[in-house]
């Protein structure tokens, strides 16, 4: 959305709908057979198309919307079109396109509010709780950041920025001396907006707002990831390991949880002991 | 790419055809029939270009074709950059082809006459340099006549030029001869004055020479890192990646990051802190207090290499005379130091204890002595960075200072890893704007207008008679639009700039002053800016890779570059502007008969020959611009004036910094040719070696062997420690202005947008200027997020959109806007307070209502 005006074309608004519907309907009506087959096709939805917020799974979603353009005509930002027929989208229903509109989460919701059939869930009062669909960063290969470059205008737009979308920092280990700032999704905040694949500066974005069942991948159900597990827990979940003994010579110490062997640096070290006292008697009797 | 032997033929016989017709044809075909080499598989001759934006001085490879700039890289083999741009650098080759360029001048005319009411009509340049020149010769005659019989140092002028640290090294060069010996005029100034003026002051004062001791790999070498008032994240993006590598990878690194805002940085910090505004001076001194107490200053590096100061105090805020801040000010602008012991020193920073930092700042305590321990610990090599949230300070100057004083205590400095660094904002302010001079108080390599010793020396160089050079400080930035508006300044030249979106209180004195009647005001620019639609004649230039270049960036880097492509229609470099112009004015014109007579030869000539056709600036003939390939450039200036001026012109300047009788030694280049091989070199540059860390023995040429650390920048080779206190800021919050408003940038936007924003994917990523404020600020106005609001100040008001959850995090009390949005011009909002000592506006702090709109 921009104040300056980029003079785009806007989807259909619910009056243009309702009379191009009207004209349409009684050319079809003389098509036929023709109807019934596109009916069934605009079942399913395209992957690029995006539901408003708070839309019901899309079975439930086409049996509840009554196609009344309501959400269209209350949406502040003008970002929702209406399937029209010969659009692969159910004729009537309500859907937005990432790349050139997407979804401003407006704190009230007005889509939802407007909407009489609770197509789009009445439930979802948190815009944050809101799940459109999922960003996925579905090309490393052309995504700057991954190249190293400063770009992160993807992290930078998302409305829950930090939790929805984060930047992973990682050695860059062609140049040697910069770090590659990775953008991650998370599905557990990502509302499916799709601000970030407007933002994307790429001829075709590489970040894209997919329906969450095409976008996720599901973890064999006996896997636990060990780690987020013990997180959760705030301990291990196996009772507590021994204190560790090692044989080791004088000046070295093994940190079992850190870092491991530690060999204090020759000639650091003028003293042959520590200064502080404390250090030495709390070093433990591994080397005694 | 190898041509068959028909394509051989083929170009062979266009390039006869063409010599035969008299016809030039673009280089790259030239090339190609040449040598049949020099271009890639898809026909692209790629050539190293500095990036036009940030102080990084990220080096670029850039791709030509067919006469148009087709494709971009960073350039794999730079030092600063290997390979990386940031997103601003990726789209470089787009800002050149803006469907609004400006292609011919400009003029405001009615009836066919120029009228100061009238309407932007095309002209030729003949036409533009005409009514210009009329009015600038009106102008210095008045001036001539109210000079006759004054000594040189009460010389007036009632011309102006407005410059900046985008020209290239060159063209800042030839503006600056124009104006200083051509016009007699130092009423030239660059838009660095809003960015680095601070910093300048601050390095002369404690070390006597201006830029940073250290460079870039300082960032990989030190143990931590500390920000002060810098969001390298968005603003050095590319620094910051290596800042963020060495977090990563160096074991105990630490990143500590104070600012009024929390800012991409924050993500990264250890230890962030968010300070009330202007309390940084409090933390300073605490520091250093800190160290004092604890006992942990280096005894024998105080001992050997520093003295001690103090400041005036109570030295107002740069407002015009009769504001009732300025009244108040016992000693309005005043520098002068004096030497005091260092029992002195400690008793003044005594008073900033961590719980008087604290309750000033607002951060805990904890935070404050985590910091302090971190600078007082004699093993941990520490690194500041800083950049516009010092400088743009009423007490920058004194701010940058308290910097340096903490790590001269330690003896932090000049070596790999303890340096205190201030960052540059723009690509050529310590190239172009510091280093040749184009302040209104400055010559080349430091030297000063003010000092008949620097202006004789200078005459020398530029072989004007003596007392040419104007000893008077001319009128700084700010100064220049009040000047305008009190109509003593008349005709004003603004190029390589947007000064009318940048410079505080558009409202009441900028816009003003530019429409003043009296005064004739040009704009060189290639797109229609905000400053463009505020003048009176608007001429076409070539941008950043249609003309010859140089740059220099924040670690002393030199980088060259060759004209790539021409500019579009009638447009014209700045050098080619400035020294055209020149040809307007006959010696007679300029210079008052008795100056003249003690140089009769120069009698009848023009500004033009005695500048630039002095032997020196025209020594170079016309010749191909070659590339080691083979490939051969176009260079315009070099077609136009037949003899090569870039090359002339950084030769001479040369003469400032390399000549054996220099006056201030340590500012030393390479010879013109060396940059064009080189990917750029550090100065001082010495035997055609580079000076990485300077003021210590081993890495400074300069420091002789056995003396260790020397700031020979000063005569007694010591550094000065300034003592400076708390004072408040110019305007802080009150009942009804009752929050802190803070300009800044982003990462997708340069400076006022002229070039980013005709980057289509750039504008569709950050299209507006949101206000970013705390969500509770925002709810108290009941006001949520992308919402319109209405910034009111006591001098403008604007229409934002509410931002609550984006990159920048105010704390409650503070709002955050960018500057780049030509739609929403912050400037009528913001202040023109100045730090006193260097006269830069504080861009960070002024008192802001937000309402519903």
């Amino acid at each position: 959305m921009s104040d300056s005006g980029d003079g785009k074309g806007k989807g259909v608004n619910r009056r243009q709908f309702l009379s191009q519907t009207l004209k349409t309907a009684c050319g079809v009506g003389l098509m036929g057979m023709g109807l019934g087959f596109y009916a069934k096709q605009a079942e399913s939805l395209p992957a690029m198309a995006i539901r408003p917020p708070g839309a019901l799974s899309e079975k439930d979603f086409l049996g509840a919307c009554i196609r009344c353009g309501l959400c269209v005509r209350d949406c502040p930002y003008d970002i929702l079109s209406l399937g029209q027929l010969g659009d692969e989208v159910a004729t009537g229903t309500p859907y937005f396109y990432a790349r050139t509109d997407p979804c401003e989460m407006c704190e009230d919701i007005p889509c939802v509010v407007a909407c009489p059939t609770n197509a789009l869930d009445h439930g979802l009062t948190n815009i944050n709780d809101a799940r459109m669909g999922l960003a996925v960063l579905v090309d490393q290969e052309t995504c700057i950041a991954f190249q190293g470059l400063r770009c992160e205008v993807c992290f930078n737009v998302c409305p829950i920025r930090g939790k929805a979308i984060s930047l992973e920092y990682e050695h860059n280990v062609r140049s040697g001396k910069h770090a590659r700032f990775l953008p991650i999704v998370h599905s557990d905040a990502c509302t499916g907006c799709g601000l970030c694949e407007k933002a994307c500066i790429l001829e075709e974005a590489a970040i894209k707002v997919f329906p969450t069942h095409l976008a996720k991948g599901e973890l064999g159900g006996h896997y636990r990831l060990g780690w987020k597990e013990k997180e959760k827990a705030g301990k291990s979940l196996v009772t507590p390991d021994v204190e560790h003994r090692y044989n080791l010579p004088e000046g070295v110490r093994y940190d079992l949880q850190g870092k491991g062997l530690i060999v204090e640096p020759e000639g650091g070290q003028p003293m042959p002991l520590p200064s502080n006292p404390l250090d030495r008697l709390n070093r433990g009797l591994e080397n005694q | 790419m190898k041509l068959t032997r028909r394509d051989f033929v083929k170009n062979n016989a266009v390039a006869a055809a063409a010599v035969a017709a008299g016809v030039t044809l673009p280089a790259i075909q030239v090339a190609n029939a040449a040598t049949g080499d020099g271009v890639d598989a898809d026909g692209i001759r790629w050539d190293k270009v500095a990036c036009r934006f940030c102080g990084t001085g990220c080096s670029v490879l850039v791709g030509t074709k067919g006469g148009k700039m087709v494709a971009s890289q960073g350039d794999p083999d730079a030092p600063v950059n290997k390979g990386l741009n940031c997103i601003k650098g990726y789209f470089l080759p787009k800002i050149l082809y803006g469907a609004d360029r400006l292609t011919q001048p400009l003029l405001r005319k009615k009836g066919g006459q120029f009228a100061k009411d009238g309407k932007f009509e095309p002209v030729s340049w003949d036409e533009a340099f005409d009514v210009m020149a009329e009015k600038w010769k009106v102008a210095l005659k008045k001036d001539m006549e109210k000079n006759a019989g004054q000594p040189v140092d009460k010389m007036i002028s009632s011309v102006g030029m407005f410059g900046s640290g985008q020209w290239t090294v060159w063209e800042g060069y030839a503006a600056s001869k124009l104006m200083k010996a051509g016009f007699r005029s130092n009423n030239l100034d660059p838009n660095a004055r809003h960015c680095m003026a601070s910093a300048v002051g601050a390095f002369i004062r404690a070390f006597g020479i201006d830029e940073p001791m250290g460079c870039y790999d300082d960032l990989e070498h030190a143990d931590a890192f500390v920000l002060w008032g810098a969001n390298m994240a968005e603003m050095h993006p590319i620094l910051w990646s290596r800042l963020t590598d060495t977090r990563l990878t160096r074991a105990d690194c630490e990143v500590h990051v104070l600012s009024t805002y929390e800012h991409r940085c924050f993500e990264l910090a250890d230890n962030g802190m968010v300070f009330h505004p202007q309390s940084d001076l409090a933390i300073a001194n605490y520091i250093a207090n800190y160290i004092i107490q604890n006992k942990a200053y280096n005894e024998e590096f105080i001992g050997k290499h520093v003295n001690f100061t103090k400041t005036p105090t109570d030295i107002g805020y740069g407002l015009r005379p009769e504001h009732p801040l300025e009244k108040a000010a016992k000693n309005a602008a005043k520098g002068k130091l004096s030497k005091i012991s260092f029992e002195e020193y400690a008793a003044s920073v005594a008073p900033y204890t961590v719980e008087k930092a604290s309750e000033l700042s607002g951060v805990p305590a904890k935070n404050l002595e985590r910091l302090a321990k971190l600078y007082a610990d004699p093993n941990k090599k520490v690194s500041s960075f800083w950049t516009m949230g010092m400088n743009q300070h009423t007490r920058g100057v004194w701010m940058n200072g308290l910097v340096y004083n903490i790590h001269l205590l330690m003896g932090k400095i000049s070596e790999p890893g303890n340096s205190p660094f201030s960052l540059t904002g723009q690509p050529s302010a310590c190239g172009t704007a510091r280093e040749v001079g184009t302040f209104c108080h400055r010559l080349p390599a430091d030297l000063v207008v003010a000092n008949p010793a620097h202006r004789k020396f200078s005459e020398q160089i530029w072989k004007l008679p003596e007392e040419t050079l104007n000893g008077k400080v001319g009128y700084h930035a700010v100064l220049m639009h009040r000047m305008l508006k009190d109509s003593k300044l008349n005709t004003f030249w603004v190029m390589c700039n947007n000064n009318m979106q940048a410079a505080a209180n558009l409202n009441e004195e900028s816009y003003p002053g530019w429409r003043n009647p009296a005064n004739f005001i040009t704009v060189s620019d290639p797109y229609p800016t905000v400053s463009a639609m505020a003048a009176d004649l608007i001429l076409p230039t070539a941008m950043w890779a249609e003309k010859e270049g140089a740059y220099g960036n924040a670690e002393r880097r030199t980088q060259f570059w060759r004209q790539q492509v021409k500019a579009p229609g009638d447009s014209r470099s700045d050098l080619w502007q400035l020294m055209e112009f020149a040809k307007r004015f006959q010696m007679e014109e300029v210079w008052p008969a008795e100056l003249l007579d003690k140089v009769p030869e120069y009698k009848g000539k023009t500004l033009f020959d005695v500048l630039y056709v002095n032997g020196q600036v025209d020594k170079f003939p016309l010749q191909e611009v070659k590339d080691s390939q083979g490939n051969v450039y176009d260079n315009d200036e070099m077609a136009h004036f037949g003899f090569y001026p870039q090359k002339g012109l950084f030769e001479e300047y040369r003469m400032f910094n390399s000549a054996d009788n220099i006056i201030k030694k340590g500012h030393e280049m390479a010879p013109f040719e060396a940059y064009h091989q080189a990917r750029g070199l550090r100065w001082p540059v010495v035997d055609g070696k580079e000076t990485l860390w300077r003021f210590r023995e081993g890495y400074d040429p300069h420091v002789a062997k056995g003396e260790g650390v020397k700031f020979y920048g000063k005569p007694d080779g010591r550094a000065n420690i300034i003592t400076a206190p708390f004072e408040p800021a110019a305007e802080s919050p009150d009942k009804e202005f009752d929050l802190w408003l803070c300009t800044g940038r982003v990462l997708e936007h340069w400076h006022s947008g002229s070039m980013t924003r005709r980057v289509p994917e750039l504008h569709r990523a950050v299209p507006d200027a949101v206000v970013f404020m705390h969500k509770k600020d925002a709810k108290k106005r009941k006001l949520r997020d992308g919402q319109m609001a209405k910034l009111q100040t006591r001098r403008g008001e604007l229409l934002a959109r509410v931002e609550t959850r984006g990159r920048n995090r105010p704390p409650e009390g503070l709002v955050f806007i960018p500057w780049f949005d030509a739609s929403r011009l912050v400037n009528k909002l913001t202040l023109d307070a100045t730090d006193p000592l260097s006269k830069e506006t504080d861009y960070k702090k002024c008192a802001v209502k937000i309402i519903k709109a």
